[in-house]
């Protein structure tokens, strides 16, 4: 397919001569995969070939758009009415996602659009109505947006499964997909199924660099307030301004830090998951306008909307990936061909020494990502039961076509008959459900036994679990929403506690139909923090790097001067850490013994392994009393010393605790929460649940307990382990450890080392206890019982 | 000591880490909201299909409170059953273990709102409606003073949700004895009118009580020092 004269055209009207990837997409015959930066007209390249086809609509469905994010698609549809009036096309575009109205939603069954942009989760419900062979009958072309970043969790993997579903239906199909650079691109192209890499110019290099402070960064903690004037000085001179950190938490804590700087009065807005939904669009709607100078956000702006104004980047803290950092510089500047700019604040030491190895790693184009385990079973089971919805279904042949999902190609016939078996019959050892089947095997085919449940298993559609959360607002009539705080954390509050949301010191009220109430309350000092959340640990790749920087000292010019006699000092006392070496210490302070051990392998897995060194400790009567760990170093304090990490490091009895104690563990209830939830065990959505004022829902904690004791080889349980290896746990990165360390290095100290010091000082010490929560809570209960005049 | 004594109009009771009451003067075993056979009710109306353990789990923990505490009669409090249909159909082994658990004593269900019928031919056991002895015993709190179930109260405690006996001048509430039942939060308000004032006895590895009703200025001194 040639690009048509009114097109070239359409193209020398506007200025612009076609990139030679949209050339490329227009010409290609199969499923193809654009790898591009931000700004290289990327989405017009993907919508092209349907805007040439559609100059003679066939009727139906022609073109379907999926992207990550709602707000993406509204802009999308925007974007795309300019070239539609332009070029005098007479088709429709429209979009369906959870905001559409249910009147739309019916008219679009009915009558679908030419062009109709989405979501993974509304595509997945849309597959589920009966219609769904009719609607995507006459499909021509699939455009699947952002799509590195849909690769990286279930959303992908459930976009996948839907995916197969309509090349089933419509066996003509062509699928695009968009992407950001990515490290691995043939791995992105296997995860579509199969498709034909198409690389855009990757433009010129970033200008990156580490922001230059008045001063260095202290020893520890992650809040990066130190540079608060520097960074306040880049966004005077900058137009328009990112500044990315890594957890809310922290965003809120750094947004009040700015603004407590701000003598200028510089328009600085804050922007994070937790806000409001109101509260993120007035940002967006500031920032689109260009009345804002810098916006703090977390995550939540990785994707989206591209703000052509955005000049500068800062990134505040470790960037944890290189990935996401050059994703993340890429929202500076997109204007093709011209360099993004981007500065990074190490919030510590360590950080320092992350940061220039990150920086060396930009450089070389190296880019990091753990690959992703083959496709979950929790999110094949949703399916199983959604396919059920739309009708009847041959197992045979749904095998057949799961498999061409790519996260499922390997998919084995064993675990697809146990997730179809969960499906139908819950999958338990004791068959009890004979009767009440949610499918039926009937003359060869499965289908719901009650057509009235597809209605629950709808609700259920999708693929993110958040953690409970509970809304909060201002008191008084018509309180203003200012955001969301987990569950969690809003039982532990009481009237008169002070916390942070939304930039703003509030006080707690009281709790209202499940809504909190707060005033405002602008206290200098918000007595706790705002959110747990879970901490991305850095990736393999950069961990090595940081280690290999660390381990070669002629490579410490690198470092800032502060940071490299630091190194210096650590290697005249103690030994440095170094690639195919554990190095650990013992060392005695304030009347503990401490052990600290460089592992660089991930907060997570850290964690992990502390929880099962601590018990061999335990075990061997060291008398450990509590752990802390970050994304390099574990540090266990304990009465006696360890003076040989060999047997607190072998592998077998690390794989057994794993097993036995750790099954046991709120980490692994957490994961399960998950799974059964995706799976369709629990609903997140049940009808009526929390309006009736009665008893609420019993907790998935104790459905964990429940099958461990009596079907622990559930397939659940399975899949939880599965998850929680790659995951919270993250066994697999202590085994990555193991095998690419054959040494030991462990030095016997007589005070704390240069390279522990900082470790003394982090945040986050976890206590080892086996009685420690019931000796806590009838503390908690006799002083009660004292303070009320009953003991 | 893990359990925790109670004096309630005139009685002396003792409230069971399990969640059961032990009347020792009377040689009595109280147990509420057992709700067996709710994951099979469930899965009949087409919900979701629990784990389908959650009945012998129950009747686990309730051999061993018989075997503990050697009682002439037990009772449970209503709600024995998720409902009725589920009453009747639960399989032979249920049935066959609550008769051993009932050999040589009084058995009686106190009927309850899930579960308003007569108990299936095969269990063990009588009927009633309401029990008057030197205190009522019913299903749902009524003129008091009475011991009931029904609410499956729970209090929060140290981060944890603990279900939980609430003690106060008119009412004695039972924590839910079943495996998959939920809780009501002591502070809700259907459970703070039957008990303004009075105490909370949690049921962890052993009972702990603790107070209800009193000035929340208490938990909040409690909390800025670490506690809560």
């Amino acid at each position: 397919m040639n690009l048509p004269p009114a097109f070239q055209d359409w193209f020398a009207a506007q200025g612009w001569q076609p990139h030679p990837h949209q050339i490329a997409l227009l010409t290609a015959k199969g499923d193809s995969l654009l790898i591009a930066p931000t700004g290289g007209g990327k989405t017009l390249a993907g919508f092209l070939p349907s805007l040439v086809e559609l100059r003679d609509p066939p009727g139906g469905m022609h073109t379907l758009y999926v992207s990550p994010l709602k707000a993406l698609t509204a802009d999308i549809a925007r974007n795309l009415s300019r070239p539609v009036a332009d070029l005098g096309l007479n088709i429709r575009i429209e979009d369906r996602t959870g905001d559409t109205r249910a009147s739309q939603r019916a008219r679009q069954r009915v009558d679908p659009p030419d062009i109709l942009l989405t979501t993974p989760e509304s595509l997945a419900l849309m597959l589920s109505y009966e219609q769904a062979p009719v609607i995507f009958r006459g499909l021509r072309r699939v455009v699947l947006d952002e799509l590195h970043a849909l690769a990286e969790n279930k959303r992908g993997d459930q976009l996948m499964l839907c995916l197969a579903r309509l090349k089933t239906l419509a066996p003509d199909l062509q699928v695009t997909g968009l992407s950001a650079t990515v490290e691995a691109p043939d791995q992105l192209a296997a995860f579509m199924g199969g498709a034909e890499v198409i690389h855009a110019d990757p433009g010129p290099d970033p200008d990156i660099a580490m922001l230059r402070t008045s001063r260095p960064a202290p020893w520890s903690g992650g809040g990066g307030h130190y540079a608060v004037r520097d960074v306040l000085a880049e966004v005077a001179r900058a137009n328009t301004t990112i500044i990315f950190i890594n957890t809310r938490a922290q965003a809120e804590l750094f947004f009040q830090a700015l603004w407590a700087e701000n003598d200028a009065n510089l328009p600085i807005g804050l922007h994070h998951g937790s806000l409001a939904r109101e509260a993120r669009q007035r940002v967006e709607a500031a920032m689109a306008a260009g009345d804002l100078r810098a916006v703090v956000a977390t995550g939540s702006l990785d994707l989206g909307i591209d703000w052509g104004a955005v000049d500068l980047v800062i990134q505040v803290g470790a960037p944890k990936n290189v990935k996401r950092l050059v994703q993340r510089i890429g929202r500076a500047n997109h204007r093709y061909n011209a360099p993004s700019r981007a500065r990074i604040v190490p919030a510590n030491r360590f950080e320092v020494i992350e940061c220039v190895a990150a920086l060396e790693a930009v450089q070389q184009r190296d880019l990091d990502g753990d690959p992703r385990g083959p496709g979950p079973l929790d999110v094949l089971c949703q399916h199983i039961l959604l396919t059920a919805c739309a009708g009847p279904f041959d197992a045979d042949m749904l095998y057949a076509e799961v498999r061409r999902a790519g996260p499922y190609s390997d998919l084995s016939r064993d675990d697809f008959d146990a997730c179809v078996d969960f499906a139908a019959t819950g999958g338990y050892a004791l068959r009890a459900y004979d009767r009440w089947q949610r499918l039926m095997l009937r003359d060869g085919l499965w289908r719901l036994r009650d057509p009235r449940a597809a209605r629950d298993l709808r609700m259920n559609i999708g693929t993110i679990v958040e953690a409970e959360m509970v809304k909060v607002r201002l008191r008084g009539r018509g309180g203003v929403p200012l955001g969301e705080v987990e569950e969690s954390f809003a039982a532990t509050l009481e009237p008169g506690d002070t916390f942070l949301i939304g930039g703003q010191t509030v006080r707690y009220e009281g709790l209202r139909e499940m809504v909190i109430e707060v005033t405002r309350q602008p206290a200098r000092e918000p007595k706790i923090a705002v959110y747990s959340g879970l901490k991305l640990a850095t990736s393999t790749q950069l961990s090595h790097r940081v280690q290999a920087l660390i381990g070669t000292p002629a490579a410490h010019d690198l470092l800032p001067p502060d940071t490299r006699d630091w190194l210096t000092l650590q290697a005249g006392v103690s030994a440095l850490p170094r690639a195919g070496v554990l190095v650990s210490e013992s060392f005695p302070h304030q009347g503990r013994w401490h052990f600290a051990f460089y592992g660089f392998a991930g907060r997570n897995a850290l964690q992990t392994l502390g929880l099962l060194m601590s018990r061999t400790m335990e075990e061997a009567g060291l008398g450990p009393l509590g752990f802390l760990s970050t994304d390099y170093a574990l540090l266990i304090w304990s009465l006696d010393p360890v003076t040989d990490p060999a047997p607190l490091l072998d592998r077998d009895a690390l794989r057994d605790g794993l097993g036995d104690w750790l099954g046991g563990n709120a980490v692994m209830k957490r994961s399960f929460r998950n799974v059964a939830t995706i799976a369709g065990l629990i609903q997140r959505n049940m009808p009526g649940q929390r309006k009736s004022g009665r008893q609420a829902t019993f907790s998935s904690d104790i459905l964990y307990d429940t099958l461990r004791k009596y079907d622990p080889n559930h397939l659940m349980l399975r899949i939880t382990a599965d998850e929680a290896r790659r995951g919270l746990v993250d066994f697999d990165r202590i085994e990555e450890m193991l095998a690419r360390s054959d040494r030991h290095d462990h030095r016997m100290l007589d005070r704390v080392s240069p390279l522990a010091a900082p470790l003394l000082l982090e945040a986050g010490r976890v206590p080892i206890a086996g009685q420690g929560r019931q000796r806590l809570a009838e503390a908690e209960a006799a002083a009660l019982m004292a303070e009320a005049g009953l003991a | 000591m893990t359990t925790y004594q109670v004096d309630f109009h005139g009685q002396r009771l003792e409230a069971r880490p399990s969640g059961a009451m032990h009347w020792p003067a009377r040689r009595w075993l109280i147990v509420a909201d057992l709700h067996l056979g709710k994951s099979e009710r469930l899965a009949r109306r087409g919900g979701t299909l629990l784990p389908p353990y959650e009945t012998q789990a129950t009747l686990d923990r309730l051999r061993t409170e018989i075997a503990a505490t050697d009682p002439d009669v037990v009772v449970s409090l209503g709600d024995g059953f998720d409902d009725d249909a589920a009453g009747r159909a639960l399989p032979d082994d249920v049935c066959d273990s609550l008769r051993g658990m009932a050999n040589g004593r009084r058995w009686i269900w106190v009927s309850g709102n899930h579960d308003p019928g007569a108990v299936c031919s095969r269990l063990p056991g009588e009927n009633a409606a309401e029990l008057h002895e030197e205190l009522t015993l019913r299903h749902e709190a009524g003129q008091g003073p009475d011991i009931s179930g029904h609410y499956h109260p729970c209090v929060r405690l140290a981060g944890q949700r603990l279900r939980c006996f609430l003690v106060g001048s008119d009412h004695l509430i039972l924590p839910a004895f079943g495996a998959y039942t939920g809780g009501l939060e002591v502070t809700n308000p259907a459970l703070a009118a039957l008990v303004p004032q009075g105490l909370a006895l949690a049921c962890g590895p052993r009972v702990m009580p603790v107070p209800v009703g009193y000035r929340p200025q208490v938990r909040g001194r409690l909390a800025r020092r670490g506690l809560a």
